[in-house]
């Protein structure tokens, strides 16, 4: 099949559009919802660039936690947002000078990239050691057995930067209410039908006696 | 499956191939659109019994038609769109549900070899589709303009995102046995029999995902995206005729996807329960495990009260969570000492 190698070119050219082009309109909405809907637009079209390259398992990741996860709560509070389009506008030129600064920092990190990038002297021994061909190994466990054993502490960092600052939002949000009523699920199951009612013979002609008070 | 159909076709060229996938596509998502239908049916019937109902029993013998009925109904009803709606996203919010519940079976192996693509990272794909289904909720809920529709959509998503973390740690365990994510390998480590289906050893998890996957479809007891008492129908509340109709076939094609699912990660999938039976193909078997999946979904929604909606997340964050991340550690934990990690080269 000679198309078989035409057809992940024309995909390639589909997938790298889409993500510029998302990419630009994520900026240039004026609808911060329209953005956020945009940006995942992008997110999506990246993992397809990943499939073509053959990381499935980066692809699915990038799925399931940027568009999952994190772009649904960007649209979670994105959506709540009151919006006005005239005050947004009014901080423009405000902005632009430091906006400026950090795109141009950007673009000079990347052309010092491009442009500048070598090889180590001692990376062409570990590019000569023995690797399994790329079709033979899934990728999922070639990342395995790359992050579990040499970087796994860097690994392990990473995570426990990741719990430093989930407790930390945690503690920065979280506030003792008071006066708020709450539901014990455990007092609620601890609870017994005889603490709760009792069954009372009523005489004829007599009211109901007091109740006897139970815990 | 679309090699299979290349090499059939005695041909050569890109448009065989082109024509291969299509037809392949078309025998999937052909009879999975009219499954769906039955699947309405069956699930209005099993409600009517619960109920001492009849059900429908109108259209065609035994009501069988009612679903075809109800879907020509809506085809020809007025595509109603609200003036404060935001037009594009609330129409595409509908599309994205129902494309996203068909796209998912695209790794669905109905037996050995019958996947449309049988790919190796399967059950994250299946996954990351699910957790995209969020999208068509709250798009829909956002665009209608409606505090109904805003209130659904919002839930829904807190809602879907919870249920996935105790979803996801269940995959993980079964992944730690079966050592691969391809759907296949998974049915293919379940081979010989009801006794080494995977239910057995992952018992306890295996009703967290069935609890998880009723939260995730939006199904009662779990349902309040839609609570019909206090939000009227949720994020669907604007929508009308065929929109409608797209978020009600996705939802019941979400619900059949996860059956399914369910069928192959925990019992084995196309195997029959003893071997002596293999004969019988095996897309048949599957489809047998899935409808008694599907019952199950349809007897939870005739039994079970709705839950709160902050009992829900407790439920989640602070029941499944614990334990299904418990078990992760458990069961790699026993695997490791006890020698039964699954060997690779």
């Amino acid at each position: 099949m000679d198309f078989a190698s035409t057809l992940p070119a024309a995909a390639f050219w589909l997938f790298a559009a889409i993500t510029v082009l998302s990419g630009l309109m994520v900026i240039s909405s004026r609808n911060p919802v329209h953005s956020v809907l945009w940006l995942i637009l992008a997110f999506f079209s990246a993992a397809g660039l990943f499939v073509l390259m053959g990381a499935e398992f980066l692809a699915m990741l990038l799925v399931i936690v940027y568009v999952g996860a994190v772009a649904v709560l960007f649209l979670f509070v994105v959506m709540m947002l009151d919006i006005n389009f005239v005050e947004l506008r009014q901080g423009f030129l405000q902005y632009l000078p430091i906006g400026a600064l950090i795109g141009l920092i950007l673009l000079a990190e990347l052309v010092t990239l491009g442009t500048a990038w070598t090889f180590g002297s001692d990376i062409s021994l570990n590019a000569a050691s023995p690797a399994p061909a790329i079709e033979q190994v899934e990728n999922t466990r070639a990342l395995g057995s790359v992050i579990y054993t040499d970087y796994i502490f860097i690994f392990q960092t990473a995570g426990l930067i990741l719990l430093v600052a989930m407790i930390g939002a945690i503690v920065l949000t979280h506030r003792d209410r008071v006066g708020v009523k709450r539901q014990n699920i455990g007092k609620q199951n601890a609870r017994r039908p005889e603490d709760a009612y009792e069954l009372v013979d009523v005489e004829v002609g007599k009211g109901v006696p007091m109740p006897t008070k139970k815990g | 499956m679309v090699e299979a159909l290349y090499n059939l076709f005695g041909g050569e060229g890109p448009f065989l191939y082109f024509l291969a996938i299509t037809a392949s596509i078309m025998a999937v998502v052909l009879p999975l659109t009219i499954s769906v239908a039955f699947a309405v049916y069956f699930d209005r019937k099993i409600w009517a019994a619960v109920q001492m109902r009849r059900g429908p029993n109108v259209v065609g013998p035994f009501g069988l038609l009612q679903s075809f009925a109800d879907g020509i109904k809506l085809f020809l009803k007025e595509t109603i769109i609200p003036a404060g709606a935001n037009k594009a996203i609330f129409l595409m919010a509908p599309m994205i549900t129902f494309t996203l519940a068909l796209i998912s079976w695209a790794v669905i192996p109905f037996d050995e070899g019958m996947a449309l693509s049988d790919l190796n990272v399967g059950v994250l794909y299946i996954l990351a589709i699910s957790s995209l289904g969020v999208y068509g909720i709250i798009m829909s809920g956002w665009a209608s303009n409606s505090r109904y529709a805003f209130l659904g959509g919002l839930r829904s998503a807190a809602q879907m995102v919870s249920y996935e973390v105790s979803i996801g740690f269940v995959l993980v365990c079964v992944l730690v046995k079966v050592g691969s994510l391809n759907l296949s390998d998974v049915v293919f480590a379940q081979e010989g029999g009801v006794l080494s289906w995977h239910f057995i050893p992952f018992f306890p998890i295996f009703i967290i995902f069935f609890i998880s996957a009723l939260a995730e479809t939006n199904r009662p007891p779990f349902d309040l995206p839609e609570a019909e008492a206090e939000l009227v129908a949720g994020y669907q509340v604007e929508y009308s005729s065929m929109a409608f109709a797209l978020f009600f076939l996705g939802e019941y094609a979400n619900i059949l996807l996860m059956s399914v699912v369910m069928a192959i990660l925990f019992f084995g999938g196309w195997y029959a329960p003893i071997p002596a039976l293999d004969f019988i193909p095996g897309f048949l078997w599957l489809f047998a495990k899935t409808a008694i999946f599907f019952w199950l979904f349809a007897m939870v929604k005739a039994f079970v009260p709705r839950y709160r909606y902050d009992q829900l997340m407790r439920l989640g964050w602070k029941v499944f969570l614990p334990l299904s991340l418990a078990f992760v550690i458990i069961y790699s934990g026993v695997m490791v000492y006890a020698g039964w990690l699954p060997s690779h080269g």
